[in-house]
C-alpha cells in the first residue's frame, strides 16, 4: 500500500469523523428530548417514547439506515447519502442517548426534586439547575460507551453507498488486492479513534465508583 | 410525489424471508455458543499466572472492542482463506460474530466472577469442599446470575448485528432482502418490513432469556 492509497483512507477518515460528530451532537439534542419527554410524568407520552426507544434497540441499525435512507425518498425529499446517513444515526443517536439519560435522571435521588420542588423552583430551572447537571456526571462513562458504539456504526454507511473509512479501504482494496493490508490499517485507524476514549470512558467510572463508595 | 406502496414483492418473499429468519437464528445462536466458549477460554486466560498470556487476553479484548464488526468481518473473510481455511461465508460470519461477542463476553463474565466476595470461596474450602465443589455449590450460581442480565442484552446486540453479515453475503435475513430489493426495487417496503420482523425477533429473545431468568435465577433460590 503505497502513499496515495494512504491518502485515500484519510480522507475517508475525516467522512468518518464528520459523521460521528454530526451523529453525536444532533443525537445529544435530540436524545435530551427523548430523556425529558421520558421522564415527564404525563404517561401517555413516556409509553411513546419507550416505544420508540424500544424500535431503534430492537432493530440492527443497518435496517435503520436502510429505512430512513428508502424512506426519506419516497416522501419526495432528496437528499445524498451523506445527510440521509447523518440523520439515521441521529435518530439511532437520540434513542440510546435518550435511554442512557432517562436512566441517570431518575438514578438522582428523590429527594433532590423534592427539595428543589419546596424551593419553588420550576419544571425548566429545577432539570437544568439541580438534575440534569447530576444526571450528566452519572451518565457520562455510558455516554462515553454510546459514543464509541456510534464511532463503530459509522462504518455501516459504507453498505448504503457513503464514502466514509471502511468503503475507503473496500475501494483500496479491490484496487491493490492486499485486503489484509488494506484492512489492519482500516482497523488500526479505528482503534486510535476509540480506543483513547474508552480507556477515559473506564478511568470516569473507576472515579466515580470511587466517589461514591466513599 | 405520490407514490403508492406495493407490498407485493414482500408478500411473494414471505417464505423466502421467514426462512432467512432461522437463518439469521442459527448464525445467532451458533455465534452465541462461540462467543459464549470464548468468554470462558478468555476469562481462565486472563486469570492465568502467566503474564503474556494476561496480556494477550487484554490486547485482544480491546482490539475487537474498539474496532468495528464490518471490518472485522471483512478481515476475517479475507484472513482465513490465507491461513488455508476454506469456508462459505456463514460458517465465516459465525465465526466472526463469536469472536465479536467472546471479546465482551470475557469482560462481563470476568466481572461476574470478580463479584463474588473471596470469603466465599475460602469459607467453602474451610468446610472441606474441594475446589470443583465450591465452584459448582458456591460460586456458579450467584456469579450466573450477576452476569445474566448484561450477557443477555449483549446476546441481542449479537442477534442485531447479525444483520452486518450481509456484508459478506452470508445466509440470513438482511441479505435475502437485499435479494428481494434489488428485483423488485421496492426498498422501503421490504426494509420496512424486515426491520419488523428483527423487532419481533428481538423481542422473542428477550422473553425467552426473561424466562430462563425467572424460571432459574428468581429469589428465592430454587
Amino acid at each position: 500500500m503505497g502513499r496515495e492509497e494512504f491518502v485515500f483512507l484519510l480522507m475517508g477518515l475525516k467522512w468518518t469523523v464528520a459523521l460521528s460528530a454530526v451523529a453525536f451532537v444532533c443525537g445529544s439534542i435530540a436524545g435530551l428530548v427523548v430523556a425529558l419527554a421520558r421522564t415527564c410524568g404525563i404517561a401517555a407520552v413516556e409509553r411513546i417514547m419507550a416505544a420508540y426507544i424500544a424500535v431503534f434497540q430492537g432493530t440492527p441499525l443497518l435496517m435503520q439506515l436502510f429505512v430512513v435512507y428508502y424512506g426519506l425518498a419516497l416522501v419526495g425529499i432528496k437528499m445524498d447519502a451523506w445527510a440521509a446517513v447523518s440523520l439515521g444515526l441521529t435518530l439511532h443517536a437520540s434513542a440510546y442517548l435518550g435511554e442512557i439519560w432517562r436512566g441517570a435522571i431518575e438514578a438522582v435521588p428523590k429527594g433532590q426534586t423534592e427539595a428543589a420542588k419546596a424551593l419553588s423552583l420550576g419544571y425548566v430551572s429545577r432539570m437544568k439547575d439541580v438534575l440534569l447537571p447530576q444526571a450528566l456526571r452519572i451518565s457520562l462513562p455510558a455516554t462515553i460507551g454510546f459514543l464509541v458504539q456510534l464511532i463503530k456504526g459509522t462504518s455501516l454507511a459504507s453498505i448504503v453507498g457513503f464514502t466514509e473509512l471502511t468503503r475507503a479501504g473496500n475501494i483500496i482494496s479491490n484496487q491493490i488486492f492486499q485486503p489484509l493490508t488494506v484492512f489492519s490499517v482500516v482497523g488500526a485507524l479505528y482503534f486510535l479513534m476509540c480506543c483513547p476514549l474508552t480507556i477515559y470512558g473506564a478511568h470516569l467510572e473507576r472515579r466515580f465508583a470511587a466517589t461514591s463508595r466513599s | 410525489m405520490n407514490y403508492t406502496m406495493d407490498f407485493t414483492p414482500v408478500i411473494d418473499g414471505l417464505p423466502n424471508l421467514l426462512a432467512a429468519c432461522l437463518g439469521t437464528f442459527t448464525l445467532a445462536i451458533c455465534g452465541m455458543l462461540l462467543a459464549t466458549v470464548i468468554g470462558i477460554g478468555g476469562v481462565v486466560l486472563r486469570q492465568s499466572p502467566i503474564k503474556f498470556l494476561r496480556w494477550l487476553v487484554i490486547g485482544f479484548v480491546e482490539l475487537i472492542r474498539n474496532t468495528p464488526f464490518l471490518v472485522q468481518i471483512f478481515f476475517i473473510y479475507f484472513a482465513l482463506p490465507l491461513a488455508g481455511i476454506r469456508l462459505d461465508p456463514t460458517p465465516t460470519a459465525i465465526i466472526a460474530l463469536g469472536i465479536n461477542g467472546g471479546a465482551y463476553a470475557i469482560e462481563i463474565i470476568r466481572g461476574g466472577v470478580q463479584s463474588i466476595p473471596k470469603g466465599q470461596m475460602e469459607a467453602g474450602l474451610a468446610l472441606g469442599l474441594h475446589k470443583a465443589q465450591v465452584f459448582r455449590l458456591i460460586i456458579l450460581k450467584p456469579a450466573l446470575r450477576a452476569i445474566y442480565p448484561s450477557l443477555t442484552s449483549q446476546f441481542v446486540l449479537l442477534t442485531l448485528s447479525t444483520s452486518i453479515a450481509s456484508a459478506i453475503s452470508a445466509y440470513e435475513l438482511t441479505s435475502v432482502s437485499q435479494r428481494i430489493e434489488s428485483e423488485s426495487f421496492r426498498s422501503f417496503e421490504v426494509y420496512f418490513t424486515v426491520t419488523a420482523f428483527y423487532l419481533v425477533i428481538s423481542w422473542v429473545m428477550m422473553r425467552i432469556f426473561a424466562l430462563f431468568s425467572s424460571r432459574y435465577f428468581s429469589y428465592p433460590v430454587k
